[in-house]
């Protein structure tokens, strides 16, 4: 073993340094690669970390999975390369692939016993850069770095490309100076790389020799970049323009950059999923932009309401609950301090749910084109709470539009619960399930906010801005509808289908009328399964909940079917496939609300849906 | 020479060790090779942290198999885990009757589990006791000497 390589502990600071202060390692490399295994099993634990010290690789053992992914999230630079098994108790390992992916962007490799195909695939699906069979031969862990190395370069491309075609080159160099401050200083080596020949090649090794820092992307960091995306419209979301809309310092374009890259393969598959649910959906979906399709609504709208948010921290979610709540008109409202908690549970990922709707049904339907969808599932929190805000920020003008078709979703949010529409928001998974119901959620739960008149208060306002600033739909919520609208075209048209249930559904209970599928179909994952369901994005909303409250919510959920809660039961796919991993919006919604308000309406199933699902959904 | 002796028997016991079946060779020559100075133990070490963790796995999958109806979804569940544990320190037989009982499982066949995980057990014990004679045979023979593959 090589002594230098520590036991247990990554000493990434130490070897953290030396290696940005450059370039003294690079030819050393992969020695020193940082890696971070994770396994229930203690047998398999020891022996990997024997194999892994034997490799010179410095590794740090851990048997959970959230205790991976706090030590993850709390040094984030710490690590090149996380390998985790597929099967543990306290976490599903693909929910961890998700988050760590989308979080901290590194590459995560997923062993198992199990090697059947669809197991394998899923992996693929979720993002995994490899997949080993256990029991793990040490010469497959010789190899591991190539992952590290190919996924540095693949971002360092990425970055060039953008930068090449947003035209931000150049002016970039200036710019990432400034930002290698704290954050990114590997990105901002990165982007120098670009710039410089000389320090290209220097770079590049560096990269190689994993010196690059990466960016955390927090819940709030996420919630600014997917309003900033909104806002400019996917089409048109270049990073440099998402970077300058964003305003971080520390921040470069190639992180902007390669989160962008994600977030369009959360949405894709979002919308995948709910391409296949939406085909009822697609006139919601696309309020705002046709073009877009079950993505673009969601892009598009969501990015709106995102931007109309500004960055839907966490909080904002709370915020666009408070508004949705009674504000309606609210602007971001300063983000109300909803327990960040839930807010990251929604996207954090905590929830296994990140399947949105992958996992359950179709995976399939997150991998339809939604890039909307993938904006859901693959920002791993950021998106959702933003998305979440979004809607709920009724007052962000979106929002409000949101109402509207929130109307028709509201049913389903508002049914969710007194958490406020936005269920979604309210679960961490939620939050995860954003992503692939997100969208359809969050569209839905943003909406509930306002729409839900059910739900509690803000009904009345809500209503009033929803209809007015949606354009028929809402496209406040496009996060959410567009979700909906993407990945589940259905959930959309289950949404209002269900809004309409749920006016009468009230309070949870109502959307169980809607296809009493909304509420358990945490799983259910957006696919638009709903489509014929039409249940009220409240289960989606419900679903966002699902984590927390989803699943009590569950009824309202039911609107939301199409969300996927993760933990719910997947009821919705019964009927209201709309929500199945939606719920997340419902959820948050309702978690915010109830945030908010503590206690919203439970009942909010009454949304009033009447009037607005249907007539305002552009369907 | 005593040393060689023991040695030479050490390589013995492990070849009937492979040849009979209960061991795979190649995993445990994996672990084997990752046994060093600052190691010299590793291998009995796995070992014994194997049987202790999956003596709790047997007792659950015992568990459940008393209860009724019989949850198969969870029974498979643990005998995935306990499975996978066998398979990482070459437990070859043990594997095979958790392989089979997992089939039963699938077929949602109770008895049919409930008699392969009486093989399981008569496996996983027997090979415990040969595990613990070789390692005895090994210790004695002196931390040094192990064939060892030039990693």
């Amino acid at each position: 073993m090589n002594p230098s390589n520590g036991r247990g502990v990554v000493s990434s600071v130490s070897s953290r340094v030396s290696r940005k202060s450059s370039e003294t390692v690079p030819d050393q490399f992969p020695v020193g690669l940082r890696v971070m295994v994770v396994d229930d099993d203690p047998t398999c634990l020891m022996i990997l970390e024997k194999m892994l010290r034997t490799c010179k690789y410095e590794v740090k053992r851990c048997s959970r999975a959230e205790e991976a992914l706090s030590i993850l999230r709390g040094n984030s630079n710490g690590y090149d390369v996380v390998i985790s098994d597929v099967h543990m108790p306290d976490m599903d390992g693909f929910k961890l692939l998700e988050q760590v992916g989308l979080e901290m962007d590194l590459p995560v490799i997923m062993m198992s016993a199990d090697d059947s195909k669809s197991v394998v695939m899923k992996g693929v699906t979720h993002g995994a850069c490899d997949y080993l069979i256990k029991p793990v031969r040490i010469e497959a862990l010789k190899n591991i770095w190539q992952h590290v190395v190919r996924k540095r370069k693949n971002e360092w491309k990425e970055v060039e490309q953008q930068s090449g075609s947003a035209d931000d080159g150049q002016p970039k160099q200036s710019e990432d100076g400034d930002y290698s401050s704290s954050v990114n200083e590997g990105s901002w080596r990165n982007s120098k790389r670009r710039k410089d020949d000389d320090e290209d090649g220097e770079d590049r090794d560096d990269t190689s020799t994993l010196k690059k820092p990466r960016v955390v992307w927090s819940v709030e960091l996420h919630q600014q970049f997917v309003g900033a995306v909104n806002q400019l419209g996917i089409d048109k979301a270049v990073p440099k323009k998402i970077l300058e809309l964003m305003n971080v310092p520390g921040l470069t374009r190639e992180n902007v950059a390669s989160h962008l890259q994600k977030y369009r393969l959360y949405l894709r598959r979002l919308s995948g999923v709910s391409q296949h649910q939406n085909n009822l959906g697609s006139p919601f979906m696309n309020p705002q932009d046709p073009g877009y399709g079950p993505l673009s609504t969601l892009n598009g709208i969501d990015l709106q309401t995102l931007a109309a948010t500004g960055q839907l921290p966490a909080q904002s979610l709370a915020t666009l609950q408070a508004a949705g709540l009674g504000r309606a008109a609210v602007a971001p409202k300063s983000r109300i301090p909803i327990p960040v908690v839930d807010q990251r549970n929604l996207f954090s990922f905590e929830n296994p749910k990140l399947t949105f709707g992958d996992t359950q049904q179709q995976p399939q339907h997150l991998n339809n084109g939604g890039k909307q969808i993938n904006l859901l599932h693959g920002i791993p929190t950021n998106m959702e709470p933003k998305q979440l805000v979004n809607l709920h920020h009724q007052g962000n003008s979106i929002p409000a539009v949101q109402s509207v078709h929130n109307g028709s979703y509201q049913p389903q949010s508002r049914v969710q619960q007194p958490m406020g529409n936005y269920n979604p928001v309210s679960h961490s998974s939620a939050m995860i399930n954003f992503p692939l119901s997100s969208s359809a959620e969050l569209r839905s739960n943003i909406y509930p906010l306002p729409n839900n008149p059910a739900k509690g208060g803000f009904p009345e306002d809500v209503t009033s801005e929803m209809k007015g600033s949606t354009p028929g739909f809402v496209p406040s919520y496009d996060i959410f509808n567009e979700l909906n609208h993407q990945q589940k075209v259905h959930d959309w048209e289950l949404q209002n289908v269900g809004l309409t249930f749920n006016a009468t559904q009230q309070a949870n209970n109502s959307i169980d009328v809607v296809g009493t599928s909304i509420v358990a179909s945490p799983h259910q994952a957006f696919p638009s399964s709903n489509q014929g369901s039409g249940l009220p994005r409240n289960a989606s909303v419900v679903h966002a909940n699902n984590n927390t409250n989803a699943i009590s919510m569950g009824q309202h959920h039911m609107s939301n079917n199409n969300f996927y809660h993760e933990n719910n039961p997947v009821r919705v796919k019964l009927e209201t496939p709309l929500f199945p991993e939606q719920f997340g919006q419902d959820d948050l919604m309702s978690a915010l609300l109830k945030q908010q308000q503590g206690g919203i309406v439970p009942a909010e199933n009454d949304f009033d849906f009447d009037g607005y699902s249907i007539d305002n959904i552009p369907v | 020479m005593d040393r060689n002796q023991s040695h030479r028997q050490v390589a013995t016991m492990k070849q009937s060790l492979f040849d009979q079946g209960y061991l795979d060779h190649e995993q445990f020559n994996q672990l084997e090779e990752l046994q060093d100075d600052a190691n010299p133990n590793f291998v009995e070490e796995v070992v014994t942290l194997y049987y202790r963790d999956s003596a709790r796995l047997v007792h659950s999958i015992e568990q459940a198999l008393e209860k009724s109806p019989i949850d198969f979804n969870k029974l498979d569940s643990y005998m995935h885990q306990f499975r996978g544990s066998s398979s990482s320190i070459g437990a070859k037989k043990v594997k095979a009757e958790c392989s089979l009982f997992r089939e039963y499982c699938r077929a949602g066949n109770g008895e049919g589990c409930m008699r392969t995980f009486q093989q399981v057990k008569k496996e996983y014990a027997a090979l415990r006791k040969k595990l613990e004679t070789f390692f005895q045979l090994a210790r004695q023979a002196g931390p040094v000497d192990r064939a060892r593959r030039p990693k």
